[in-house]
């Protein structure tokens, strides 16, 4: 099992949310309509490869996460090997190597923002959505907190993205009601 | 219209006009706001002369190296080879969201400008690439091709001009470096993002190995109003006796200020009245303390190095620092200098792509240091060490992730050496040790 973002490295808590466990046996990505998508992808580049990004996204968008066997069917899809889909997944950080929480929110705390308060935010979401650490899902499945660089929003501080939505000038008083609003 | 403020009456907006205008993201919002003329006539002028025009008005790419553009795009020669035009839309430049709202508000401006440039390099294809994070701006412009495309603005016969250009918007996951120019080709090409070494540069093989030109957003976004506009009209911005910086800027102002947000200026604007008049100054009762003028990796400014310094490449420069992307992050006299750089050391250590020894390493052992002194437990040779890592992380590299990282080291001690002494001074670790004589040393 690959390391979460947690600073800490502690231990999962929660349940795989999306999808697939480990040890259940993997079902495509691509068939019906995210293979038709794949494959209007792949018409925009002169290479398969380049459209490796892109086929990670579809999995992640449908899955949740991105498992050692769906980048094995990415490596399929686009003719390359599953250790240098692999090499390519861990470099960016946006692609979750484990599952999350179903709602998975990323806090800038770069200077910008961090002069703006931006560590108060952190403790704030850590205290009201029972993560305790970074990195770690909450006992409900509910959420992952991780702390982000900059998030490229740094005039609205502090924004968090919560999976694909930022959320702007957030607070640490604010944050009891963002997380109210998520099921 | 200005956003998230009102445009100030010193503003010159151009970029920024609709900001705010849900209105101008559409196709026929845009048209009717006067888009994809300039494209129009673009598209039946030669590249050659549509380089000319820019090159002529003194436009710099915007998004922090500042160099010609039209010279960029003069490299690009009709050689029969595929080419490729790239757009930078991986703005991650802590303190810098200009790019951001270009995105957001006028999409189809940047489609413009992009497809513009694409005929005006022999390029039949570009791309955009968007930072993973970006995922409003994302969609936004994507509609924006989409529409385009169904209108016949994009393809195989764009506006009706007999000329292909396609663009396709490709999205990142997270990778600060990806801004790097050849990072970024790598990224695209469906790989790690590892900077290449240069020469070659991209205009001799750049994407998938071809000639390619690549500008960042803001740039791009200008282009059209040249064109349409002409390169003398282009040249009323900016200061009359420095023809080196022509043109409007957009700045993002962010950290501890009364209105932070995107202004645009002409070049050449009196830093000092943009802070105060323009972005309200510090919050009540405090007082501004140092300013990072140009994005994250420019050098440090204190207040009266600021307050004295002109917005514009050349006087950024006289001031020792840099205009950079335009990312103003301000500090205020509350802020401790020594914590905020350790957390902008800290941003590079996690940026680094760690295949250049010297920043790999460097960006880490800067920070435990950085950290140490933050702590209180710092030693008085801290400062040369930080001060000999910086040395080796600077013009060593691939990149310039490396140097970026020395240069809130480096400006930060010449400018508040007094707070990391300070910090070292209280190491009650040192003042305790009995015989300690190192303690006295800071």
């Amino acid at each position: 099992m690959s390391h979460g973002p947690s600073a800490s490295g502690g231990a999962l808590v929660a349940a795989p949310l999306h999808g697939a466990h480990h040890d259940e046996p993997h079902v495509p990505v691509f068939t019906d309509a995210a293979r038709a998508e794949l494959d209007m992808i792949l018409s925009r580049y002169p290479s398969k490869q380049a459209a490796l990004l892109p086929a990670l996204w579809l999995v992640q968008d449908a899955r949740g996460w991105v498992s050692d066997a769906s980048m094995a069917e990415v490596a399929d899809a686009l003719g390359i090997t599953p250790a240098y889909v692999k090499g390519v997944t861990t470099f960016y950080t946006m692609y979750h190597q484990h599952p999350v929480g179903r709602h998975f929110i990323q806090v800038c705390t770069t200077t910008p923002c961090n002069v703006c308060g931006a560590e108060d935010v952190v403790t704030s979401l850590l205290e009201h959505s029972g993560c305790g650490d970074l990195g770690l899902t909450s006992a409900d499945g509910r959420f992952t907190v991780i702390e982000v660089e900059c998030l490229g929003a740094c005039g609205f501080p502090t924004p968090i993205m919560i999976n694909n939505d930022f959320v702007e000038s957030v607070t640490p008083e604010s944050v009891p009601r963002i997380l109210s609003e998520l099921k | 219209m200005g956003f998230p403020h009102p445009s100030h009456p010193r503003e010159t907006p151009i970029l920024s006009k609709y900001f705010g205008d849900a209105g101008a993201r559409t196709l026929d919002g845009w048209r009717a706001r006067g888009g994809y003329e300039a494209l129009q006539q673009a598209l039946a002028t030669d590249p050659v002369d549509l380089q000319n025009v820019v090159k002529d008005s003194g436009l710099r790419g915007r998004g922090g190296a500042g160099f010609p553009t039209g010279l960029k795009w003069s490299f690009m020669k009709p050689d029969g080879k595929i080419h490729y035009m790239l757009c930078n839309a991986d703005e991650s430049e802590p303190g810098t969201f200009k790019d951001r709202e270009i995105m957001r508000w006028t999409p189809h401006g940047l489609v413009e400008g992009v497809a513009l440039a694409a005929h005006a390099i022999y390029a039949e294809t570009a791309y955009i690439y968007i930072r993973g994070e970006f995922t409003e701006p994302y969609a936004h412009v994507t509609r924006a091709v989409e529409e385009a495309y169904a209108a016949g603005v994009l393809g195989a016969n764009a506006m009706g001009s007999g000329k292909r250009v396609d663009v396709h918007v490709h999205r990142g996951a997270g990778a600060y470096i990806c801004g790097e120019e050849t990072a970024l080709m790598n990224s695209l090409e469906g790989r790690r993002g590892n900077p290449r070494i240069k020469p070659p540069f991209p205009a001799v093989a750049g994407l998938f190995g071809k000639p390619t030109t690549i500008n960042n957003v803001e740039t791009l976004a200008t282009v059209p109003y040249i064109i349409k506009h002409g390169a003398e009209w282009y040249k009323q911005f900016g200061r009359a006796d420095n023809p080196k910086s022509i043109g409007t800027k957009l700045f993002s102002v962010c950290g501890n200020i009364t209105r932070p947000g995107n202004y645009e200026v002409a070049l050449g604007f009196p830093f000092k009245d943009f802070l105060y008049d323009l972005c309200g100054g510090p919050l009540p009762g405090r007082e501004i303390k140092a300013v990072i003028p140009g994005g994250s990796s420019v050098p440090i400014l204190t207040r009266e190095e600021a307050e004295n310094t002109i917005m514009d490449y050349e006087g950024m420069a006289a001031a020792g620092t840099l205009l950079g992307s335009g990312g103003v992050i301000v500090f205020d006299d509350k802020q401790d200098m020594v914590r905020q750089i350790a957390r902008l050391v800290r941003f590079y250590a996690h940026e680094s792509c760690a295949q250049c020894t010297q920043c790999r390493e460097g960006t880490a052992w800067t920070l435990r240091i950085m950290e140490r002194i933050r702590d209180g437990e710092g030693t008085a040779e801290d400062i040369d060490t930080l001060l000999s890592i910086a040395d080796n992380m600077t013009g060593k590299t691939i990149c310039v992730l490396s140097d970026s990282c020395a240069t809130p080291v480096v400006s930060g001690l010449k400018k508040f050496r007094g707070e990391f002494e300070a910090r070292i001074a209280a190491n009650r670790s040192m003042v305790t040790v009995p015989g300690a004589f190192r303690a006295t040393a800071a």
